[in-house]
């Protein structure tokens, strides 16, 4: 639905030129919701404004809903854009404007007679959940509710794609997770291909299908949610995941902890799996079976697009060959198992 | 005050009022559009010429450092050609007009300039085209500062306007140097002044009405 084919930004600064995005081929299929993460600079809001053509980019190609959107003259892109909806950070509703109207503008924008108008917002009025609100202005709304109506405004023309700028950054966890279900309704019930950008991994973790890395301007990751968080490849990867499943080693035992191998030393597992029920028996299979005592470091319950996922540190005592069948009959068992240190 | 004082107040007071609404109403058409294409010119902006904004900029900075006084002398040839005579209250909309136009464009150009651009991006997001863009977000966003703006234009009109009045505009200030003045009348004089205050209370005071009722803060 939208392509990325080899896009390059380069920016012309003071300090000479600036390559915001390096070389980036995405794909977003129809239907689906991808997630760009990435830190601040990486180079994600460059990319997704590239997807209506906010931004230019320097090379490449822009498909979105099978039009090369770099060979439309500008009124084609006016049209096309129509098809695109976009949402932002900061909201950018009209303060001048009531609810109802700034759902209204994209219409009036398109010529849509006031009838027209009027039997395609109410519908939208009540998707979002702010009926009571259409005649309030912006400033009389909450964060979240202001998300709302930009949600109903980029939905107003009907477009095939939403892109999200950031668009729960603002806003405080509860209202994020109402603003993420609303997405994942409209996903659901319109068949609306997602674009999201975000630093948040939360947001991946909630409604992604699909995700990307972006670091320096590249894509250094990208595949799909559930394989994502149980073998993330790239440093920066597994760095996301960990925050994203609020990972550190407790406190009593971080001044023991160590990177590299010490003669005594015991090793520190982490141990991910999807579905918790099966995780039980085998940690304890393990220890019966290879002679081994296992510690539980952290355990954290997540649910990863729709799938309960498990992710557990331990530190494995008892013989170094026992340890070493331990860690195998875990892999055997189909855990993704990984030694992330060491303690004393 | 004899009852011939008071009729030449009320006339005085009219005159004012004629100049200072018709060169409101004029500095403000040509004004405001002026602003605008000093806004969406400049670099960066949806419509960016910024050689035309350079020379925009400098003739409007040009006509506001002319004070008004010499402005108002110098340009009596244009004054009688517009208006076909250089004395009377007609004809001092000339150069009324003229010496506000550029003031209103850098007031309008500064709240155009307040309107988020986060907006303007918005909009484009949805296919707006630039005179769209204009009329539908930018300006109905900068409508509180642009009444502000046109407030405080009108309260220097006030002012300008008793100027004009100096060399025979008539109106408020040229009753108060006329009779006042040049013939020492301490109460039409003072007469001057109250009306003055009042009519530059009144337009302030509706002014803040009308902005506070656009504006959904």
């Amino acid at each position: 639905m939208i392509e990325f084919k080899n896009i390059s930004k380069i920016f012309q600064s003071a300090g000479g030129p600036v390559k915001a995005l390096d070389d980036i081929s995405l794909h977003v299929p129809e239907g689906c919701i991808y997630g760009v993460i990435g830190s601040s600079g990486a180079g994600k809001s460059t990319l997704i404004r590239c997807a209506n053509l906010l931004e230019s980019p320097t090379e490449g190609e822009v498909r979105v809903a099978g039009q090369d959107l770099m060979k439309l003259s500008s009124a084609q892109l006016r049209t096309a854009r129509r098809d695109i909806g976009m949402i932002f950070q900061h909201f950018n509703l009209l303060a001048g404007r009531t609810v109802y109207d700034n759902i209204a503008l994209p219409l009036e924008l398109a010529g849509k007679s006031a009838a027209a108008v009027e039997s395609t917002i109410l519908p939208l009025l009540k998707l979002v959940g702010l009926k009571d609100k259409q005649d309030s202005y912006p400033s009389q709304l909450s964060g979240g509710q202001k998300q709302r109506v930009a949600i109903a405004r980029a939905l107003a023309s009907q477009p095939k794609v939403l892109l999200c700028d950031e668009a729960t950054s603002a806003l405080d966890p509860q209202t994020t997770a109402s603003i993420l279900n609303l997405l994942r309704d409209i996903n659901k019930t319109l068949g609306l291909t997602i674009l999201l950008i975000t630093h948040e991994m939360d947001v991946v973790k909630s409604i992604c299908d699909r995700v990307a890395i972006l670091s320096q301007g590249q894509v250094i990751e990208e595949n799909d949610v559930e394989s994502f968080f149980l073998s993330p490849q790239t440093e920066l990867a597994r760095e996301f995941v960990r925050a994203a499943i609020h990972e550190k080693p407790a406190a009593d035992i971080s001044h023991q902890f160590r990177q590299e191998y010490e003669a005594g030393c015991r090793p520190v597992l982490h141990i991910t799996f999807v579905g918790q029920t099966v995780v039980q028996p085998l940690i304890t299979q393990a220890a019966r079976i290879c002679e081994v005592d296992f510690n539980i470091l952290q355990a954290d319950i997540e649910t990863v697009h729709g799938k309960t996922m498990g992710f557990l540190m331990v530190d494995i005592e008892g013989e170094e060959r026992h340890v070493q069948d331990a860690q195998a009959f875990l892999q055997k068992h189909n855990l993704q198992v990984e030694v992330v240190g060491y303690v004393s | 005050m004899s009852a011939d004082a008071w009729a030449l107040l009320g006339e005085s007071l009219l005159e004012t009022l004629y100049m200072v609404v018709v060169s409101g109403l004029v500095s403000a058409a040509i004004g405001i559009p002026l602003g605008v294409l000093l806004h969406v010119s400049r670099p960066g902006q949806i419509l960016q010429r910024p050689v035309l904004n350079s020379v925009l900029g400098a003739v409007v900075n040009a006509a506001r450092s002319v004070p008004f006084i010499i402005l108002m002398v110098a340009i009596i040839p244009l004054t009688r050609l517009i208006a076909g005579t250089s004395i009377g209250t007609t004809a001092a909309i000339v150069p009324l007009s003229l010496a506000s136009i550029p003031f209103v464009a850098r007031i309008a150009e500064g709240a155009l300039n307040e309107v988020p651009s986060g907006l303007v991006e918005a909009a484009e997001s949805m296919g707006a085209t630039p005179f769209q863009i204009v009329t539908r977000v930018m300006l109905p966003e900068a409508l509180p500062g642009l009444i502000n703006g046109m407030t405080l234009t009108l309260v220097t009109l006030v002012s300008y306007s008793a100027m004009a009045g100096a060399i025979g505009g008539g109106g408020l200030g040229d009753l108060g140097i006329r009779y006042g003045y040049q013939r020492f009348d301490p109460v039409i004089m003072i007469a001057t002044v109250i009306v003055l205050i009042i009519v530059v209370q009144l337009i302030q005071s509706a002014g803040e009405k009308l902005q506070a009722r656009c504006e959904h803060k």
